[in-house]
């Protein structure tokens, strides 16, 4: 289980982002986290992976207080996280990082079976370096491969969906359900996409730095489709889409 | 030959209590082995200290290693090996280079090797250069290559340092004619107060020839490195020169490429980085469980593979 207790971050010149969050991921369930850009959702994930550190409140993994640990001591307590924007090395390959992460050598048909899971041919990829040559999509597969080879206590995916063509959604779709039956132990998937929501148990939703609705994913759904997320100095017409037949 | 020999044979080159194919051993100046084959003829030069090697045309996947090893302080060796590549030859050349001290004297290897391709012919050419040893003494290794790419013949030239070294001056030049290819890639590390200089000149003559010259480098402790490169395009061709570098410490980094077209269809690239190692793919890689210094190294490993 992982706790949030009154969590709060502000950004270095000042402006508060995160405003008292207290949240508790149970185990075996999968969570997924939405709401508006902007509301705080990476800037949550990676306080608990370690990124940042609270201005006030506190972390703690299965009871353990794991607030002042730095990245790797959460990382080897079992913290997986996989960036919204991954990172490009200019030498390390596919393999290099997926044994990294995995923390042993692997075989190569363990390391091709990771690249499998995400949807990229293991022969194109498997030797590739980790560059600025790998299209946005391609990376970001690499980059739940990587969580997939942990296989940790808790793997958190920010926005997994962003830049994964349709046909692949699917499949990653089935990746999820099959690492949360896998997994013994927590997920949390932050994401815009409602197929992810329809596949949470819990929903939570993060708004201006707030947990607005947390819950059951069948009763925070409803509250979702309905909800109003500007404020009042946002002007209230709707947007007019010109060209179509709209 | 003597132990350290062997032992620098093993860092620098393909050796295994042997070599399967041609070969050349050169210890503090002298030849301490050599082998020709059927294809590949080696002699004594005349004029000057060294070896000229004669590749058949046609020879297909064949070697030969002609490493050189300096192993106490106090020598001076400079060697002239020229490179004739028969028509449609198809080679992998290895000239690796070890000084070992354990004095305060100095030691140095000067290399000169000129490389004559042939129509049509490939090669692949590898070159590791290490010191070795506690002697305090300067080690140097200076290094000149001159290639020559007859029409339609390709150089690959991998080169890697990676410590021990304390002076290098490398020069690499080269004139491509028609459809010629070269392709350069260059590794080095440098730490402590070492110093590492590398000079490139490509001249391209003929249409559709072309260069592509990957240089990463990383400078560390108090060490210094200079890159300059000068790609010339006089036809139809295509130039592309890349200087990585990461520096940590104190470490410095001086890089100016230079590009000259003259020709309406030359097309030169150049592209250049240094800095220091960013720091969102340490914390990436400490997201996987490593340390920082773990996280360091395997970027550094990683970036001069
Ligand atoms: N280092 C920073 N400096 C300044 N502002 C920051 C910093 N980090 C985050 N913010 C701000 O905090 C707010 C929350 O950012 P965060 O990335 O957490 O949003 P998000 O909910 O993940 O949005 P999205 O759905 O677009 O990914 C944003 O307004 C962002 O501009
Ligand atoms: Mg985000």
């Amino acid at each position: 289980m992982l706790e949030l207790k009154k969590v709060t971050w502000s950004a270095p010149e000042g402006t508060a982002v995160l405003r008292g969050i207290d949240l508790t991921i149970p185990d075996n369930k999968l969570v997924v986290i939405t709401g508006p850009n902007g509301g705080g959702k990476t800037t949550l994930a990676k306080l608990i992976a370690g990124l940042e550190k609270p201005e006030s409140g506190s972390i703690l993994l299965d009871g353990q207080d794991i607030t002042g640990l730095d990245i790797t001591e959460r990382a080897k307590l079992g913290v997986s996280y996989a960036f919204q924007q991954p990172v490009r090395f200019k030498g390390l390959t596919v393999s290099d990082l997926l044994e990294l992460a995995a923390g042993r050598k692997l075989s190569e048909q363990a390391a091709c079976g990771y690249l499998f899971k995400v949807g990229l041919c293991a022969k194109d990829y498997i030797n590739r370096e980790v560059n600025a040559t790998l299209s946005g999509g391609e990376i970001k597969r690499i980059e739940l491969a990587t969580v997939l080879a942990r296989h940790t206590r808790l793997s958190i995916f920010d926005e997994p969906e962003a830049g994964i063509d349709l046909w692949s959604f699917n499949n990653l779709i089935d990746v999820f359900k099959e690492l949360q039956r896998s997994l013994n132990g927590s997920m949390i998937i932050i994401s815009h996409q409602e197929r992810i929501l329809s596949i949470a148990d819990e929903i939570v939703v993060i708004s201006e730095g707030k947990i607005t609705a947390d819950g059951a994913a069948d009763e925070v759904m409803p509250q979702l489709l309905g909800g109003d997320m500007s404020c009042e100095k946002c002007p209230k017409i709707e947007i007019q889409y010109y060209g179509g037949d709209n | 030959m003597n132990e350290i020999t062997r032992e620098l044979l093993k860092a620098v080159s393909d050796y295994h209590d042997g070599y399967a194919d041609a070969y050349n051993i050169r210890e503090d100046g002298c030849c301490v082995g050599r082998k020709s084959t059927e294809n590949i003829k080696i002699d004594t030069k005349e004029d000057n200290p060294g070896l000229v090697i004669h590749i058949k045309p046609g020879t297909k996947g064949e070697r030969v290693s002609i490493p050189a090893c300096v192993t106490h302080g106090n020598v001076d060796d400079i060697v002239y090996n020229d490179f004739y590549v028969g028509e449609g030859a198809d080679v992998l050349i290895i000239a690796g280079c070890g000084v070992h001290v354990e004095t305060g004297e100095p030691a140095r290897h000067n290399g000169i090797h000129r490389f004559f391709l042939e129509k049509g012919s490939h090669v692949v050419y590898q070159e590791k250069h290490v010191g070795r040893g506690r002697g305090l003494g300067i080690k140097s290794i200076d290094p000149v290559t001159e290639i020559y790419l007859g029409e339609n013949s390709c150089l690959e030239m991998d080169s890697l340092q990676l410590g021990g070294v304390d002076r290098t001056l490398r020069k690499t030049s080269a004139v491509a004619e028609k459809g010629a290819k070269l392709i350069i890639r260059e590794r080095i590390l440098t730490d402590g107060d070492q110093q590492a200089k590398t000079e490139f000149d490509v001249e391209m003559n003929g249409e559709g020839s072309s260069v592509n010259l990957i240089s990463r480098s990383v400078a560390r402790g108090n060490s210094y490195q200079q890159y300059r490169s000068r790609i010339v395009g006089n036809a139809p061709c295509a130039g592309h020169s890349e200087c990585d570098a990461i520096i940590a410490d104190n470490g410095r980094v001086d890089a100016a490429p230079e590009l000259t077209a003259n020709d309406g269809d030359a097309a030169l690239i150049h592209e250049a980085a240094i800095g220091k190692i960013a720091g969102e793919q340490i914390v990436k890689l400490r997201t996987l469980g490593l340390s920082e210094e773990e996280a360091e190294a395997k970027i550094v490993a990683g970036f001069l593979k």
